[in-house]
């Protein structure tokens, strides 16, 4: 065993079982159960870190997630973790591990050379330098700041891991496997309530079975133990450890952080799951952490928690020092002197602010022999990179007269207990302050309220304030019984019986002495990661950084990995003294989630690579694919944007679909498209609001363009409307749409036409829909036989259903091309049987399927507006040369239609657009009239929504929307395009190709 | 009493243990009366009383906070700071408080730690590159500096990020190479201490309960600490606008909404730009003391908590994970939500009121940072001239009754 691994203790090590790990690259071995943190200590490591600031030495101060120092970074390249707390992470056979922010090695830091520069660089130094020169901040001041900041290294690449996320209802969750949490779920689960109790670490019983607390006359250890099994036997609980409970969100919603320890035994577990838990009661036995005290040297690496110390004692058998000296403001460091005894450390001292007499655990303490100084205080800790020794000196003065010294290696600290109120606080839980207790602890008068305006959050044990043993147990019971009640399982049990010495009042203790002046005071420590000192606290309240909230930011106090854990009461503490305010006045931070820092893998969990975002595809997505489909994302479709050939760039592949369509016959893949079913007596009635135009009039059998405003007036939507019978309209929609388009008729028919009766139902994946153009679009269908698809029984803009060849189909006779088309409708899982028949039947024609870009060029050709293009959500239908004013019925956007800027003349409306020397307008240009606006912009007066080469025309086309456009037929307008050149365009008629529409009958 | 800031004055304060540093701003008592009342101590508002005194010559201020100064959106945004807006109205105001951001350290001998690492946002689909090529073109006749860059670029600047991600593709950028990122508490600070400085009273705790007016016009405020009478007031309080309005005696067209924001733990250095997504929303940076800084999405709810909807943090965060891998192994320290006020056009309002001497400032919604130095102003212009100028002009109320809107969700980007 080394040299600080005890002969005795360590209840949750195995001493048959060694685990190698390495360290910076050293080779280290501890046991099975250690934590990275004992293992480290017990081979004599007390250097496990350097601060954030100025880069000072330091050792663990704590044994649990409330750790601010001992941070390191596992693993390297992509499985790399930074910032672990060495202090919770359960050590591994094989472990890499590696100290941060240090260079070139962590006992000897060049970073350090800020600490000795720490009298010029005080709490907000940054925001009172760095000023001049001005480009410096840039290119030196902050590279430099950037460099010194952050703490370990990013991963890199993508992660291997997964992440997992778990869904649960429960009556009453318990967060906290201490005795206060067991006892809480033992109660809450004698009514039947369903109660998942939650235990952030990887065992049982918290801190009771260290301090030695009898229960029912058992030793704690034992009462736990049978009250897990007991619990385990309850089919109404569920119990899991490494899990912790990190965030309580509004109305019982909480989530839990659990790391899975069975990770690489054979099955690939997952690195983390993420439970997400409906809870109708929170019972929030989180017990409470200890403060540090604040005397001059209290970072330097050997001072720690006195729980902790006794922790590594007890559970670990690791001695944190050979010679330690015990310093408190309370009774409870006095079990950590007694269990150092007993494993056989030397106790040096301990240090007592008190000058009251002793209560009983002091009185074991002297039976020992153990010299206790009371009314005494740590002047300062000496020693750099590990703790030689202390002086000591009386508490009520100012530290000048040392009273002893005492040789040491470790300062065991003890500032009294805070409750964890942070999952009482996470959704606005408010806090109250107890003077005789010097702690904040839960008010129940302002609990954080759910629907139905009840508390349910029901703090427990120490969490409550009960710190004394006997006292947070009978407290839990009693929270576990009011929690089944109050979710409707009211049941009984006797309470459990806890005997515990007696405590005596605590002193608060804020500074060490009392009254130490700015010598000491500069040494003292509040928030060991960031480095914030009384001073700093003392400055900023001087500066007039009076609010807790100012204090915070200005120095950082609280903002560490850690979130103030042992940092905020101190802090506020320091500051209310320094503001000659009370600490109640003085209030503190908001609590907010989580409880401690949770992986963001873990929040993404699944949601990743293919499963990211769902991807739809059409019935005919795979034949696409085998055809050379070049893909374009549109909402979460992806569409074909062209079929490139081998040797053929995406501009060439376009040009042939759109003259392969223009001159003989193409097919497109519309099922993307929305279809959505309208239907019921007021269908008619609905659509006539909706929609610009009038549907309610449409005959059936046809076929009718329509444009949805939103209700301020602005186009954003469109599509063909088909009336299928008395009470019966298809919608189509855009692909981006259809959702949208879908959710306001809903939002609509729910919110404000309740009583109307219309049903809708969104049937775009039920169809798959085929567009057939081209002057030979009709002989293709007709060559699959059936349906009778002339001029005469299938005018343009109507619709029929039959059979087409082996197909039940419904044909709709519309064009988005210009060209004779047709859409052919089945049902989806024909989709590729009628794409195959049309390839084949359409070959003696050269039929060529067609993508978007194509589709996309073909409509600029006829001057047919896209949602997206031309619109963008400021477009009226009238911008558009879409009538509206006609109709006298009301619709949504009618009223917005008529606000004055919407009837302005000067609106900037649709046209085309044609360079003077046939070349492509860049997209998204903008003309200037060679004017100036108000500040100093280039005053425009039209831009280009949509631009092609037109292969049908062998030249650019453009649509656009010009101030009072169609009244400017002829004028020429000028496009900066570039810082030097300019391109100028004629405005035309928007309709390119086929003006007449001779066309549209093949 | 005012210390001028440098390197020296910390070596001098060391030397005397720092104890010779005289309050950041001072805390009066309310007088009786002053000329102008600025109802907020965040930026806005600080920003208002700021440059009423240094472009006005008016200093008879009060600044009137509820709580603590800055204690709103101020301290609780991403800090990001760009101008790249579509719209002429929006891309003037958002420039001019970019232009006055470059020199503000300076001018408030405060350190704003204004850093112009540039702001990316990302095309990821066919209509996003459409959208932001638009917009690179309106930028540059808006004497924007902005422009579109290609994948390779964009993975040059940013080397954590994925560009082929499995669903959308990154297919270029809207890059703005001199916005970035601003110390966001150190803004409401050093415009609190350049207040202060010029005599102006910045009124902390001070909570208005009622508005006074005389004839239609405004004659003073009630507060928590007692009746102060004024010749001008000025509304720039955010999310708490409506209720303001209601004292004031009209009504707003904003809703008051969560948006929530997260910082992973610090890590060293690994990207040193700003990059927004808006195709599977979220946008991230690096602080400087290393945290990732991550914007989240909007409750689709009114509230005031402070508090927003756990899904809209999961739905960013998978969204930053898809587009920097890297991110995944990180932790997520903190998570916090700000009321932001949201108008029907995503744009701002700075307008005269139906309230004589009353001017209300506030709509911000998402973006509300960026914009403190210009929106301070034009505000300050508009209250100091009793009418709004060339900045202001095109966000008055009466837009939203004459269709006016100034919509910048048109681009292919979001508002913030």
């Amino acid at each position: 065993m080394s040299a600080h691994r005890l002969e005795t203790g360590g209840r949750l090590i195995d001493r048959t079982r060694r685990v190698r790990f390495t360290f910076d690259d050293a080779p280290l071995r501890g046991q099975a159960g250690d934590t990275l943190a004992s293992a480290l200590l017990a081979e004599g490591r007390m250097l496990q870190g350097r601060s954030f600031k100025y880069h000072r030495p330091r050792g663990p101060v704590t044994a649990d997630s409330a750790e601010p120092n001992a941070l390191m970074g596992l693993d390297t390249g992509a499985r790399a973790e930074p910032n672990v707390r060495a202090t919770s992470v359960q050590l591994s056979e094989g472990m890499v591990v590696h100290s941060q922010n240090r260079w070139p090695s962590l006992a000897f830091d060049v970073g350090r050379i800020a600490d000795r520069l720490a009298r010029v660089l005080p709490a907000g130094f940054y925001y009172k330098t760095f000023l001049w020169p001005r480009p410096f901040w840039k290119h030196v001041y902050e590279p430099l700041i950037r460099r010194a900041a952050g703490l370990g290294r990013a991963p890199e690449g993508v992660d291997p891991d997964r992440y997992e996320q778990l869904h649960a209802f429960a009556d009453v969750v318990v967060a906290g496997g201490g005795v206060a949490g067991l006892a809480a779920a033992w109660a809450a689960a004698q009514g039947g309530a369903r109660v998942i109790v939650l235990e952030e670490t990887g065992h049982w019983g918290g801190r009771a079975v260290v301090d030695g607390l009898v229960i029912d006359g058992h030793p704690a250890e034992a009462w736990v133990t049978a009250t897990v099994a007991a619990l385990e036997g309850l089919a109404n609980v569920t119990l899991r450890t490494n899990t912790s409970l990190t965030a309580v969100h509004d109305h019982g919603y909480v989530l839990a952080d659990e790391w899975p320890q069975d990770a690489g035994a054979g099955i690939a577990a997952p690195r983390q799951r993420l439970w997400r838990i409906r809870a109708g009661r929170v019972i929030a036995a989180n017990g409470a952490i200890e403060r540090p005290l604040a005397f001059a040297g209290n970072d330097v690496p050997g001072v720690m928690l006195a729980s902790a110390v006794r922790d590594y004692a007890v559970n670990y058998g690791v001695a944190v020092g050979r010679r330690v000296v015990v310093v408190t403001n309370n009774d409870d460091a006095y079990r950590t002197a007694l269990a150092l005894r007993e494993a056989g450390v030397e106790v040096a001292a301990v240090v007592d602010a008190r000058d009251t007499l002793p209560g009983p655990l002091a009185q074991q303490v002297r039976a020992h022999g153990i010299p206790i100084h009371d009314g005494s205080a740590i002047e300062a800790v000496q020693g750099d990179i590990g703790v030689t020794g202390v002086t000591l000196c009386r508490h009520s003065g100012n530290g000048a007269c040392v009273s002893a010294q005492i040789a040491c290696d470790a300062v065991a600290m003890s500032g009294g207990w805070s409750p964890a109120v942070h999952l009482w606080s996470h959704a606005g839980g408010k806090v109250v302050w107890d003077a005789d207790g010097a702690m904040f602890r839960p008010d129940p008068a302002q609990g954080p309220t759910g629907h139905d305006g009840a508390v349910f959050v029901i703090p427990a044990g120490a969490a409550a304030g009960a710190l004394w043993g006997p006292q947070a147990l009978a407290d839990a019971h009693a929270a576990g019984l009011r929690a089944a009640a109050e979710t409707g399982h009211p049941g009984h049990t006797p309470a459990p019986v806890a005997e515990a010495p007696e405590e005596r009042a605590i002193l608060p203790v804020w500074t060490m002495p009392e009254g130490a002046g700015p010598r000491l005071k500069s040494r003292m420590f509040l928030d060991f990661q960031n480095d914030v000192k009384v001073t700093d606290v003392e400055l900023a309240a001087r500066e007039g950084f009076e609010s807790v909230e100012h204090a915070k930011r200005y120095t950082t106090l609280g903002m560490a990995t850690d979130q103030g854990k042992l940092s905020n009461i101190n802090g506020l503490a320091v500051l209310a003294a320094a503001r000659g305010a009370g600490i109640a006045e003085t209030g503190t931070t908001t609590f907010r989630p989580p409880w401690t820092p949770l992986t963001l893998g873990a929040i993404a969990a699944e949601a990743r690579g293919e499963l990211f975002q769902a991807v739809r595809e059409t019935p005919m997505h795979a034949w696409h694919a085998a055809h050379g489909a070049r893909w374009e994302p549109v909402g979460q479709w992806r569409r074909p944007h062209a079929y490139v050939r081998p040797g053929e760039t995406p501009a060439k592949a376009v040009n042939r679909e759109v003259l392969n369509t223009r001159q003989t016959v193409g097919v497109l893949d519309a099922s993307t498209l929305g279809k959505i079913l309208v239907r019921g007596p007021d269908a008619g009635r609905f659509l006539d609001m909706l929609y610009t135009g009038t549907m309610s009039t449409l005959a059936v059998g046809r076929c009718r363009y329509g444009v949805m405003c939103t209700e301020n007036g602005f186009v954003f939507d469109d599509g063909v409307v088909a009336r299928i019978d008395a009470t019966t309209w298809l919608c189509h929609t855009t692909t981006g749409g259809a959702e949208a388009v879908h959710g306001w008729m809903e939002d609509w028919l729910q919110c404000e036409w309740w009583d109307w009766k219309v049903h809708v139902i969104d049937l775009t994946e039920q169809l798959a829909q085929i567009a057939v153009a081209g002057p030979n679009a009709r002989r293709v269908l007709q060559k699959l036989g059936g349906m009778d698809l002339s001029a005469d029984a299938l005018g343009h803009m109507r619709w029929a259903a039959g059979r087409l060849g082996d197909f039940d189909a419904r044909v709709l006779r519309v064009s988005f091309s210009g060209e004779l088309g047709f859409e052919v409708a089945v049902p989806a899982s024909q989709g590729p049987a009628l794409w195959d028949r049309l390839m084949a039947a359409g070959a003696e024609w050269g039929i060529m399927p067609y993508g978007t870009e194509a589709l996309h060029v073909m409509r600029a050709e006829k001057g047919f507006i896209m949602v997206g293009d031309e619109t963008d959500g400021t477009v009226t239908p009238g911008d558009l040369g879409l009538p509206t004013g006609a109709k006298k019925a009301d619709f949504l956007g009618k009223r917005g239609l008529e606000r004055s800027h919407l009837r302005d003349p000067e609106r900037w409306r649709l046209v085309g657009l044609e360079t003077l020397t046939g070349s492509v307008l860049p997209h998204g240009a903008y003309s200037v009239t060679g004017g100036y606006t108000d500040t100093y912009q280039r005053e425009t007066d039209g831009r280009v929504t949509s631009s092609y080469y037109s292969p049908t025309l062998g030249r650019g086309i453009a649509l656009g929307l010009v101030r009072r456009g169609p009244e400017r037929m002829g004028e020429v307008l000028t496009f900066p395009v570039g810082a030097a050149s300019q391109m100028k365009a004629r405005i035309v008629d928007p309709v390119f190709f086929d003006p007449q529409g001779g066309r549209l009958d093949g | 009493m005012r210390m001028s800031h440098s390197a020296l004055a910390l070596v001098r304060g060391a030397l005397t243990g720092h104890t010779g540093w005289p309050r950041t701003w001072d805390s009066p008592l309310p007088r009786d009366r002053y000329k102008v009342i600025v109802v907020g101590a965040g930026g806005h508002g600080l920003a208002t009383a700021y440059y009423l005194g240094r472009n006005h010559g008016i200093t008879d201020v009060a600044v009137l906070e509820k709580g603590w100064l800055g204690g709103g959106n101020t301290g609780r945004n991403t800090t990001i700071i760009r101008s790249n807006y579509l719209q002429d109205a929006s891309s003037a105001i958002y420039e001019k408080s970019r232009a006055l951001y470059e020199g503000l350290s300076q001018e408030l001998n405060y350190n704003v730690m204004f850093s112009p690492r540039g702001v990316m946002m990302l095309a990821q689909t066919e209509h996003e590159v459409r959208g932001y090529l638009r917009t690179a073109r309106a930028n540059y006749l808006q004497g924007v500096e902005t422009r579109f860059i290609t994948p390779e670029e964009v993975q040059k600047r940013v080397p954590i990020i994925r560009l082929d991600g499995p669903r959308y593709p990154v297919l270029g950028a809207l890059w703005q190479p001199r916005a970035g990122t601003a110390r966001h508490d150190a803004v409401a600070w050093g415009y609190a201490r350049a207040c202060s400085a010029m005599g102006m009273h910045i009124l902390e705790n001070c909570e208005v309960t009622g508005v006074r007016s005389d004839a239609g016009r405004v004659s003073g405020v009630e507060t928590t600490r007692g009746a102060i009478g004024c010749e001008r007031l000025a509304i720039v309080v955010a999310g708490h606008s409506g209720r303001l309005a209601q004292m004031a005696g009209f009504r707003l067209p904003v809703e008051s909404v969560t948006l929530q924001a997260l910082v992973s733990e610090p890590v060293k250095p690994c990207m040193d730009v700003v990059v927004m997504a808006n195709t599977v929303h979220g946008y991230l940076s690096q602080s400087d003391k290393g945290e990732m800084v991550i914007g989240g999405g909007a409750d689709g709810f009114n509230n005031f908590t402070q508090r927003g909807s756990w899904h809209h943090i999961e739905e960013t965060v998978r969204a930053l994970v898809e587009t920097f891998p890297m991110l995944s192994r990180l932790k997520m320290l903190r998570q916090w939500g700000g009321v932001v006020d949201m108008t029907g056009d995503r744009s701002p309002i700075l307008s005269p009121t139906p309230l004589g001497g009353c001017y209300i400032n506030c709509g911000w919604g998402t973006g509300g940072f960026k914009a403190i130095p210009g929106s301070g102003w034009a505000m300050a212009e508009m209250v100091a001239n009793e009418a709004p100028g060339p900045l202001a002009a095109p966000f008055g109320l009466e837009r939203f009754r004459e269709g006016r809107f100034i919509d910048e969700s048109v681009a292919a980007g979001v508002a913030h």
